[in-house]
């Protein structure tokens, strides 16, 4: 039964699916016109800035121990508390931002990167798809954590280590995305009209797949900095991430525990840190994928 | 010339028997609710239906036909506002609150809809569906169920009924879809049903197999009949009566064959000339200048008037639906018999 | 039907062998030696490499595995080297307790994920559906282990009415049971739970839209046929593959967990002996997850043909 609004809504989109992203520029706009959207790059900007400025903002090292501020709580010469070393919390959490957001951009970079040089080939050409999406298969059922763990006991804990073993983990899901696009835009008649035409396969990337895939990658970009970023906490938290010279929310967080009857603020702030980051980048994400996907229809 | 406004006494309107009414239908006016306001989509929509009766509800997408008919199922969107009256077998049920209403879909109206491929459900077995309506409608034990539901499939001409009843929806072709659908919609014995666009989705050889079944049925069963459709052709063909209908207007009302013969409303003779028919000598189709106008924004007066070439000084002001030489027309300046 | 397991079944096979070569090759290929940190630091060169041999770390590497091989294939998966015993009695003592944090944890999180899915979409913009909504997003973006850690603040140490940490088996009373699973239970389910209330509500929408429900109801039928057998039978098959990650992802991730709570589970035990480079276990702990998988695979792809018979034809 046909009510008026969805002749209206069959006219808008004739049926069909319109699969390539629109021209950056209007993206842009459409973002800030999403209240979501402007919130999320709010929050994000305010802790890149505080992550960036942390050495003005609180000067000197966040990790220098110093015994006799031990316990104080949030007050105001140490907004965040000190630790149960007398560490001052607030610097903590600034200069761990830094680690854990550079974590997050590089394992997102690098991931997506491989993901999708990966996900076009496989999707453009059959016989490598059945071997290598086998292979994901098999990379999924791996727990990363072991992954995580062998590579810290192989290489040692640090940034480095952890970087690498978080962008193999989740290079699948990218992957998939990206194969799943391209498989979609193989199929289009565009295509064989312009192999027909004698166009070569690189330039078919370039012109054709590249612009069809690079909506549904924005939006899974968010999501993987987002799952880098977790997974980085969680990693480091257990002690198999970044070392015990370096600082991350994550590893903030692994003595804390011990101590939570007495200063539940050194648990508390790290982690509002880490999940108000996560939160922001889940919201930039879905903003995204409201304003990107194509089907007009989309209730939200 | 006084006009005299059509009501359900004047002969036009009336059955051509004085067969017993089942559903009555006065001044019905429907308009959804959304952040902008109230928004009319239907004004003022009269006819009714005799037993046995087949009555038409024509017109393009858009002119309101098919919430017209949501109206009457029960079935209107939550943001709809409908006033009016709307009368089943004697007894008034626009005033019924909603569950009351959704009692009668099944038992006393009948629905068969356009795609029957997503009309029914995909992963329950066709026996399913049309048991677990007869169970709770008519009260039936599961096996009476069955057995009626496999009696239904054989009525309609669907062979291996009691293999069907165990097989699913996407098992079966496009035109044995739509005599389940069919089934399903008379399986509880209803006085009234409703066909939205039942031909539309179907192959041209399976139309007229689907048309003709639907016949029987109506002849076997008294069915009141309420076709939507677009197809006038179909209309001429198949039903006793039609209402036309034109940006939420009825626009012409009266027996089909009268109308589709020598329509009174220019807008119905602008889509009887636009079909294009079998034996037809034109060299060209002659369309109807211009595009209905979408809902909300209706001209004032007449809804036809900016496409209507017989459009005059009177058109400023909305026709009453007036009776006719031999049908009600919506117009100041309706066509006589022969142009 | 049998045709169709069967080839799900062989699609399967990959993702037990991938992991355990992977798993293989790291271990043997990595520095660090399983002996020597058994022996400790007192031990001779002599001692270690008695071990070694004794431990058959001095063959070729395609012969170890060759060996590791004929011993999976005979369930014979050599002794855990720190514990000194079978892995096969090892793991599942680990694995009992991963397997019933799991199956809490799932049970909550489809609980309350379908329930609170179905009443947003039901309640569609209305604020109910707002609240879900944005108590959804939240629920995605908390990490676990420090919600573990806020709820043991909240209800070990301060109302004391949980234990802080540690675990009794089912065997010590079902409230003593209950007492250290539930807490670990939902700080492992609530962001699944998230995921699965968001997938629930936007599935149901999509479905109640479909021709289908109103066909269903211009039968005349009960709301609550229509949504709960109609509705539901459509929209649940989304939420049958959110609920087969989630469980996934609790049997091999739910480490951090397990350490907070001092849950003697897989994905701990796995987590130290890779430090201890202790390659049977490890060995054994991943075959374990696998298989374990593999089959919960299996269950789920039974599940949806059961739910949609159009699948089996496939």
């Amino acid at each position: 039964m046909s009510t008026t609004q969805a002749t209206h809504n069959e006219r808008l989109t004739d049926g069909g699916e319109e699969p390539f992203a629109t021209t950056t520029k209007s993206v842009w706009q459409r973002l800030l016109a999403n209240r979501t959207a402007i919130v999320s790059i709010a929050i994000l900007v305010i802790i890149s800035l505080a992550a960036i400025l942390a050495p003005v903002m609180a000067p000197g090292n966040p990790l220098r121990v110093s015994p006799a501020n031990r316990f104080i709580p949030p007050s105001a010469e140490h907004i965040f508390g000190t630790d149960h070393l007398g560490r001052d919390m607030f610097k903590m959490v600034v200069h761990g931002a830094r680690t854990s957001l550079l974590v997050g951009l590089a394992v997102t970079v690098i991931s997506m990167s491989v993901a999708v040089v990966l996900g076009a080939i496989s999707g453009f050409y059959r016989q490598v798809d059945v071997v290598l999406m086998r292979l994901v298969d098999g990379l999924m059922a791996f727990p990363g954590i072991v992954l995580a763990t062998a590579a810290a006991g192989i290489m040692g804990p640090s940034t480095r280590t952890v970087i690498i073993s978080l962008s193999i983990v989740l290079i699948a899901p990218s992957l998939r995305v990206v194969r799943g696009q391209v498989l979609v835009v193989r199929e289009l008649q565009m295509i064989e009209a312009a192999r027909a035409v004698g166009v070569p396969t690189l330039r078919l990337f370039t012109r054709y797949i590249l612009p069809a895939v690079s909506s549904p990658i924005l939006v899974q970009a968010s999501f993987i900095f987002s799952a880098a970023v977790l997974g980085e906490a969680g990693l480091s938290f257990i002690g198999v991430g970044i070392g015990p010279k370096e600082l991350s929310w994550g590893n903030a967080l692994t003595e804390a525990r011990n101590y939570i009857s007495q200063a539940p603020w050194i648990v508390l702030f790290p982690g509002l840190a880490l999940m108000l980051t996560i939160l922001a980048l889940n919201l930039l994400g879905d903003s995204l994928r409201d304003i990107l996907d194509p089907r007009l229809t989309r209730r939200r | 010339m006084t006009v005299r406004t059509a009501s359900d006494s004047t002969p036009t309107a009336q059955p051509a028997s004085a067969r017993e009414l089942v559903l009555e239908v006065r001044d019905l006016s429907v308009s959804l609710r959304n952040a902008d306001g109230l928004l009319p989509i239907v004004t003022d929509v009269s006819f009714s239906i005799a037993k046995g009766e087949a009555v038409a509800l024509a017109g393009e997408s858009g002119c309101g036909k098919s919430i017209t008919a949501s109206a009457i199922m029960g079935i209107a969107p939550d943001n709809a506002e409908i006033s009016g009256t709307i009368i089943l077998n004697g007894a008034a049920i626009s005033g019924l609150p909603h569950r009351e209403r959704r009692k009668l879909c099944g038992r006393h109206m009948g629905f068969i809809f356009q795609e029957p491929m997503t009309a029914l459900h995909p992963t329950l077995t066709v026996g399913r569906q049309m048991t677990d309506t007869l169970r709770h409608n008519l009260g039936l034990s599961h096996a009476a169920a069955t057995d009626r539901a496999a009696e239904l499939l054989d009525r309609v001409g669907i062979p291996r009924a009691r293999e069907i009843l165990k097989g699913y929806v996407h098992e079966l072709s496009g035109g044995m879809r739509q005599r389940v659908m069919i089934a399903l919609a008379i399986s509880c014995g209803p006085s009234l049903v409703i066909a939205d666009e039942p031909t539309t989705a179907l192959d041209v050889t399976i139309q007229a197999q689907v048309l003709d079944l639907l016949d029987e049925m109506r002849r076997e069963f008294e069915l009141a009949m309420l076709f939507i459709t677009h197809d006038l052709e179909l209309v001429g063909d198949f039903c006793d009566r039609a209402v036309v209908m034109y940006a939420g207007d009825v626009v012409e009302r009266g027996r089909a064959a009268d109308i589709v013969r020598s329509p009174a409303h220019p807008y119905a003779r602008g889509l009887i000339d636009a079909m294009p028919r079998h034996g037809d000598q034109r060299a060209r189709l002659t369309p109807i200048p211009g595009t209905v106008p979408p809902v909300g924004h209706w001209p004032q007066g007449c809804r036809f008037a900016p496409r209507c070439s017989r459009a005059g000084k009177k058109c400023t002001v909305r026709p009453p639906l007036a009776v006719h030489i031999r049908s009600d027309v919506r117009c100041w300046y309706p066509l006589k018999v022969g142009q | 039907m049998l045709r169709y397991l069967l080839k799900r079944f062989l699609l399967i096979l990959p993702t037990i062998f991938v992991p355990l070569i992977i798993v293989f090759l790291l271990l043997r290929l990595s520095p660090g030696d399983p002996a020597g940190m058994m022996l400790g630091d007192q031990a001779t060169p002599e001692q270690i490499e008695a071990l070694r041999t004794q431990l058959g770390l001095n063959e070729p590497i395609w012969v170890q595995f060759a060996i590791w091989l004929k011993g999976i294939l005979t369930l014979d998966l050599g002794n855990s080297i720190f514990f000194r015993e079978p892995v096969m009695e090892v793991i599942p003592r680990y694995v009992s307790v991963t397997v019933l944090l799991t199956i809490v944890a799932l049970i909550l999180a489809v609980a309350i994920g379908i329930t609170m899915g179905l009443i947003s979409a039901m309640h569609r913009n209305k604020p109910i559906d707002r609240g879900v909504v944005a108590m959804a997003v939240l629920g995605i973006s908390l990490p676990e282990f420090w919600f573990a850690l806020l709820l043991i603040f909240v209800f070990a140490v301060t109302l004391r009415w949980f234990p802080v940490a540690g675990y009794n088996p089912p065997s010590a009373g079902l409230i003593a049971f209950g007492a250290t699973i539930l807490l670990p239970a939902i700080a492992l389910g609530v962001r699944q739970s998230a995921l699965m209330t968001r997938m629930m509500r936007s599935s149901m929408l999509d479905v109640l839209n479909e021709p289908y429900i109103t066909t269903a109801r211009a039968q005349g039928l009960p709301e609550r046929k229509v949504i709960g057998s109609y509705a539901m039978r459509t929209a649940a098959i989304p939420v049958v593959t959110v609920a087969g990650l989630a469980a996934g992802y609790m049997l091999g991730g739910a480490v951090a967990i397990e350490i907070i709570f001092a849950l003697p589970g897989l994905g701990r035990m796995l987590v130290e002996a890779v430090s201890r480079r202790d390659y049977p276990l490890v060995e054994g702990g991943v075959l374990t997850i696998s298989l374990i998988l593999a089959v919960l695979n299996l269950v789920i792809d039974v599940i949806y043909a059961i739910l949609d018979p159009r699948i089996r034809y496939q």
